[in-house]
């Protein structure tokens, strides 16, 4: 079982890390991570890890990925200076923009890598979840690419504030099942994929959308989208001189953070910092904040941070963001918080919305109320290091949110 | 202190005894699954003692907000009960408090995540005060059971482990070696709820488990009528009646008639 982290341990856990010990065999990041499912699902997740160990580094399946990231996802993504943010904050700001990936977010860069390893498996059909959409969008896209029948589970919820990304799934081919149980957003989404997956471990594949779940998923995830940060770190020594004195990601599960953030671990005076959905504020119930405000316990199959009542029942939680609005977190984030290697914070939903707009005026981008979070802190930060080298992963697209951005900032304004 | 765990008998003895006893009267022991202060709260004690006076064993559920290997009903029933404001710590507190005691022996069903936030070190002591015999923690695989079996078996309180169809040969004989109390053979790929035809390949794969375990095996999800029983006769030392059990119960139906019931078919 999980045992509690000792004081001191911080720096032994990074050294750990850092020498790429973890996961360790039994999917531990430290004492996070793991595995927790039903015994049904262990013989699949068994299958899974023997592919994961035999396929991820394959040299021809490391080219087929290539090739479909370069000439189908549109990799690499390009790093755009922020001049106009750059003036204002008083920094040297840099944008990753995975909002110009295909389907308009990083998450095309975990479900392609999974649909290719699907096939390899010998999968007969994918089941995906989704809180924003844009990991269902980016799995119907993938599965259509590659043959493969993909059933979508979506929160009722996050279906009515993120409707474009629904039609989006239904034109791609997928099919979209909303889940009115529980919470009605991206914990419930994730409760009905597993149980679908239960139901046909042998012939299902389940592509997880973030770097959550049972032990491969959160390394599987995580290798697959650190194409974020090794583009990043090459680029900023081409265009910008040199590493960034910190970087910015938002926080959710904790996908596009860890993509971005695991190639710079290793850089020491490279400041990382992730943030987490603030919500409304600090209560319980307010806000996804769950490194932040959390404390460890189990869901979902592994062992990490969550947002939880004193009878370890999983709080509600709440974001303007649907991305972010899930009350756990990826184990290896649960890690590198308690090696104090990444610093974790949150924006509140205003500040996320205030952050928006100043990006779209500022230099002619929507991004996602996601990608929003980071340019909050990231702008904060900036108050107190003048001429700071910030790198922001702006992780998505903001279309998806119309919806939303239709009741807050343009309500009485159209 | 609870009955059937008083002198040097574990309560996991005290499970596998009462199924064994069961079964050796021509039928499959029947072990009732009811969710915790489900319908009511207030009548948890009371279904609870109509239940065990015609179950042979009673699965008490502790209700978690992510049931992820379960059904409708009992997602329904889990969060009907936490609306209620049920706990872990409450259940423990009801069952210590139990006068009369009842004669079956009492297992309780609980996601990991519960047990963590009141305690591992607290809770088998705990269980052991409150009368559990056996604890089933569905989302905790044998891989990760190590520290929790260790901690109960000190008090003398079992922990179930769960098969499945699709569990390998070699991993079934490490699941059934370690087992405590029963083996809970889940009959189909799914959650629970769903109603099985018990088709013969479930007869065979229930017969795969019986060759090699060396404690009773019971077969659990989907079992809800006596048709059902009857055919696992002579298969398997008992049956779990879970989500069935939770719909009498929600009705205001009986569940002494329900549960005698399922035993009439010969």
């Amino acid at each position: 079982m999980a045992t509690a982290l000792e004081s001191g341990d911080a720096g032994a856990l990074l050294s750990r890390e850092l020498a790429g010990d973890f996961p360790d065999l039994r999917g531990r990041y430290g004492p996070y991570g793991g595995r927790f499912v039903p015994e049904t699902l262990m013989p699949a997740l068994d299958r899974l890890d023997a592919g994961v160990r035999r396929w991820l580094k394959d040299p021809a399946f490391v080219a087929e990925l290539e090739d479909q990231l370069t000439t189908w996802v549109g990799r690499p993504t390009p790093l755009t200076y922020a001049a106009t943010l750059s003036q204002r904050w008083g920094a040297e700001v840099y944008l990753k923009r995975e909002d110009l990936a295909h389907t308009g977010a990083h998450k095309i860069n975990n479900a392609i890598g999974q649909a290719l390893l699907a096939k390899r498996l010998g999968a007969m059909r994918i089941v995906a979840e989704t809180g924003a959409g844009q990991h269902g969008v980016a799995s119907a896209a993938a599965c259509a690419r590659l043959g493969l029948p993909c059933t979508v589970y979506m929160g009722a919820i996050d279906i009515e504030r993120q409707a474009p990304n629904v039609g989006r799934m239904k034109l791609l081919g997928a099919t979209v099942v909303p889940v009115t149980a529980g919470d009605q957003t991206l914990r419930a989404a994730i409760d009905e994929a597993l149980r679908d997956w239960v139901s046909d471990p042998n012939g299902t594949y389940y592509m997880i959308g973030s770097v959550v779940g049972p032990h491969p998923y959160p390394y599987l995830v995580r290798e697959l989208q650190a194409v974020i940060g090794r583009e990043s770190r090459a680029q900023m020594a081409r265009q910008a001189g040199g590493l960034p004195h910190a970087v910015f990601a938002c926080v959710g599960g904790g996908s596009n953070s860890i993509g971005m953030f695991h190639p710079f671990i290793g850089d020491r005076d490279v400041q990382l910092v992730g943030v987490e959905a603030g919500g409304r504020g600090p209560k319980l119930g307010d806000n996804s904040a769950t490194l932040t405000l959390g404390s460890p316990g189990v869901l979902q199959g592994c062992y990490s941070m969550l947002l939880q009542d004193e009878n370890g029942q999983i709080q509600e939680t709440h974001s303007v963001s649907a991305g972010l609005d899930y009350p756990g977190v990826g184990p290896e984030h649960a890690l590198l918080m308690a090696a104090h290697r990444v610093r974790y914070e949150y924006a509140t939903d205003d500040e996320a919305l205030e952050s928006l707009a100043e990006c779209c005026a500022a230099e002619g981008i929507i991004t996602a109320i996601e990608s929003a979070h980071a340019f909050a802190s990231a702008r904060k930060w900036a108050a107190t290091h003048p001429r700071g080298r910030i790198l922001i992963c702006l992780s998505g697209r903001g279309d998806k949110d119309m919806p939303t951005l239709q009741k807050t900032l343009l309500k009485g304004k159209l | 202190m609870a009955g059937q765990i008083s002198g040097s008998r574990p309560g996991h003895e005290a499970i596998g005894a009462a199924i064994t006893a069961a079964s050796a009267r021509g039928e499959p022991a029947i072990v009732g699954f009811l969710t915790a202060g489900f319908p009511k709260r207030e009548r948890f004690r009371e279904d609870l003692a109509r239940v065990a006076s015609a179950a042979d064993v009673v699965e008490i559920g502790v209700p978690f907000t992510d049931p992820m290997a379960d059904g409708m009903t009992i997602q329904r029933a889990s969060h009907a009960a936490l609306a209620q404001g049920v706990s872990l710590a409450w259940i423990l507190a009801e069952l210590t408090a139990l006068a009369p005691r009842p004669k079956a022996p009492l297992l309780v069903m609980s996601y990991l995540n519960p047990l963590l936030a009141y305690g591992l070190d607290r809770l088998p002591s705990a269980a052991r005060a409150a009368g559990i015999a056996g604890v089933i923690v569905p989302d905790l695989p044998f891989e990760e059971c190590a520290d929790l079996k260790r901690a109960l078996e000190a008090e003398g309180v079992g922990l179930v482990q769960m098969v499945t169809p699709v569990t390998p040969p070699e991993r079934l004989a490490m699941l059934c070696a370690a087992a405590q109390g029963f083996i809970y053979a889940v009959t189909m790929t799914g959650t629970t709820g769903k109603s099985v035809a018990v088709p013969d390949d479930v007869l065979e794969y229930l017969a795969r488990v019986k060759a090699v375990a060396p404690i009773p095996v019971c077969a659990g999800f989907g079992i809800r009528a006596p048709e059902q029983v009857a055919r696992l006769k002579g298969h398997v030392d008992g049956v779990v009646v879970g989500s069935a059990l939770v719909e009498v119960l929600e009705r205001g139906d009986d569940p002494v008639a329900f549960l005698n019931g399922l035993r009439t078919t010969r």
